[in-house]
């Protein structure tokens, strides 16, 4: 077959909504994007885990020390079978990690801000999580089969940790003047960096276009980042908190929330590197990376001389 | 046990629990050090999660870590029920000023009142005396719970099953990784033969029996006697010496430690101090 054909067959198959399968013919743009963005949605997990990880020796009970670990080995399970389905499309997971540790490669800018108080681990699991499953729900229906399968998995597990992070504000929220600062202190820290995880406006994205074509993505980032608007709105009020935005107001023509201007220059001067975090998280990541590399070489060491005397056995 | 590797010998003699009831309080002491050792360990595993040298062992020590909160939380909410009830009334349950929890239990006790395990206490260093001390740990947990999981207090009966379950695999991971590294390469044999050394002398204490282990624990030098066998086992395979010699140190199990318990605490508790009373 010309490759007209097969680029014909593909897109309809697209069209058909049936899933691409690793070992099925795609272009090598499709193939590319997606060992991009499910890399990208890999490193974000791993590295996601870090400012978390942050107030596991600090949470203050028991049940929110349990729960919180549970969270962040979650987020380390999502790591690894996202780099399984980015390496059914050929790219190993030593040079996905590569690229990490080099720079060449993203992760979430959300995660290069600290996390400083207790109430961050409510924040960030009710907006990061929250801002991160409507991408992921959109993604369960991906056309990758691969990566949709993975995000299904995700998605029930961050669903989850969304519930978590709101109940921990919720105790906040309902605690002492310090708890209720504390809680609406995250709140107002928090809020702008989730909206700006949906990523640049519509006008400003380069990736769209191809990508909903492919039905890689299926919603825009403006779609997405408004649907997450409306539903924080509701959920704020619950807690008797507020949103950092005097422009939110309901537009009876949109039957959407308006809101105010996000600060884009903050959002690029932090995927450039100046976050507060950028250097040390990719810093406590290589770190672990290189101290571990001892252990790797030894089960490796050790797994040979095993099979050699399995070897010597049978002869 | 189902790894070769690993195979505790269950044919080994039974221990017996004595049958002296244990003197009032002791029970308490008992479990709050049950309690303490579990979470201490908690604390110092958890701080592999997100660094761990591979995300398939950065899961596993993860759960490990939630096996042992999770007896911890057992252990205290245990003791609680029964300091509530006993007219013991001890520091805790004054500072709260209200009935011992677990939380009240764990967060607000002092370096001189927790009674952990003084191995559990020593610190991550590298990947090789993580899993040393995890080692030497859960196969003392495991010769213990399968005693005590024959006790006639029925919920110490009840956690300890529950438990035996977990370390069983805790033992099966940590063997399998002492041998791996021990008869891996150059390297990895030498950064465990000394994680053998820093740890050794906080292993003894293990088999020096506290007060209010009497009367729950009898004849605590079978124990030893268990435990050394499986170590030697393990060890050999791994290519691993055991040290000779060396002087044990002692106190934790009695509320006198390491200096590195104070830093542990503070970091721990410190939320729950400076609010007390809070509800988190």
């Amino acid at each position: 077959m010309q490759i007209h054909d097969l680029e014909k067959t593909f897109q309809e198959k697209i069209d058909k909504e049936i899933k691409i399968e690793p070992k099925d013919w795609m272009p090598d743009a499709y193939r590319k994007t997606n060992v991009r963005q499910i890399s990208q949605h890999a490193h974000s997990e791993v590295v996601g885990m870090l400012p978390e990880g942050n107030w596991i020796s600090r949470a203050p009970s028991l049940k929110r020390k349990a729960i919180l670990i549970a969270k962040v080995q979650d987020e380390a399970g999502h790591g690894l079978y996202l780099y399984s389905a980015a390496e059914t499309l050929g790219t190993s997971r030593e040079q996905m990690i590569d690229d990490l540790h080099s720079g060449k490669a993203k992760y979430s800018s959300i995660f290069n801000y600290p996390t400083l108080t207790w109430a961050d681990m409510g924040a960030v699991g009710w907006l990061v999580d929250g801002a991160a499953i409507l991408n992921q729900v959109m993604l369960c229906r991906t056309s990758y089969g691969p990566y949709a399968r993975a995000n299904v998995r995700i998605c029930k597990e961050e669903s989850f940790h969304q519930r978590q992070g709101f109940e921990t504000l919720m105790v906040l929220a309902n605690g002492t003047p310090e708890q209720k600062a504390m809680c609406q202190d995250a709140i107002n820290r928090w809020w702008w960096p989730a909206l700006m995880m949906f990523g640049p406006k519509d006008s400003e994205s380069t990736n769209n276009d191809q990508s909903m074509k492919w039905k890689i993505k299926r919603k825009t980032n403006d779609e997405l980042r408004q649907q997450f608007i409306d539903m924080a709105v509701q959920q704020v009020k619950v807690l008797g908190m507020t949103l950092p935005d005097d422009k939110l107001v309901w537009n009876e023509d949109r039957k959407h929330y308006d809101f105010g201007e996000i600060n884009w220059d903050e959002f690029w001067s932090v995927v450039k590197g100046n976050g507060q975090c950028n250097k040390q998280r990719l810093d406590a990541r290589k770190k672990a990376h290189e101290e571990g590399a001892w252990v790797r070489e030894a089960a490796v060491a050790y797994a040979k001389k095993k099979a050699a005397r399995l070897l010597t056995k049978v002869a | 046990m189902q790894s070769e590797n690993s195979s505790v010998n269950t044919e080994a003699k039974k221990i017996q629990t004595s049958k002296v009831p244990p003197s009032e309080g002791f029970r308490e002491a008992f479990l709050l050090h049950l309690a303490d050792t579990t979470l201490i360990l908690t604390q110092r595993n958890g701080a592999w999660c997100g660094h761990g040298p591979i995300l398939e062992q950065d899961i596993a020590i993860t759960n490990i870590t939630l096996d042992l909160i999770g007896q911890s939380r057992n252990f205290y909410q245990y003791a609680a029920k029964l300091i509530n009830e006993s007219s013991l009334a001890p520091s805790p349950v004054e500072k709260a000023g209200d009935e011992a929890t677990e939380d009240s239990l764990a967060y607000l006790r002092t370096e001189r009142e927790f009674k952990n395990l003084l191995l559990v206490e020593q610190e991550n260093g590298d990947w090789a005396q993580t899993i040393v001390r995890q080692f030497l740990f859960s196969v003392y947990q495991y010769f213990l719970f399968e005693q005590l999981q024959n006790s006639k207090d029925d919920q110490l009966a009840a956690i300890a099953a529950k438990s035996l379950k977990e370390v069983t695999y805790h033992v099966s991971w940590s063997a399998d990784w002492v041998i791996r590294l021990g008869d891996g390469t150059d390297e990895s044999n030498e950064r465990m033969q000394k994680a053998i050394a820093a740890l050794w002398p906080y292993t003894g204490e293990m088999f020096m029996q506290a007060d209010y282990e009497q009367g729950i624990i009898s004849e605590i030098h079978l124990l030893k006697d268990r435990w050394i066998e499986k170590v030697k086992t393990v060890f050999e395979e791994a290519t691993l010496a055991i040290p000779e010699n060396i002087f044990m140190q002692s106190g934790g199990k009695n509320g006198v430690h390491t200096e590195k318990l104070g830093h542990i605490l503070a970091e721990m508790q410190y939320l729950q101090r400076t609010n007390l009373g809070a509800k988190w």
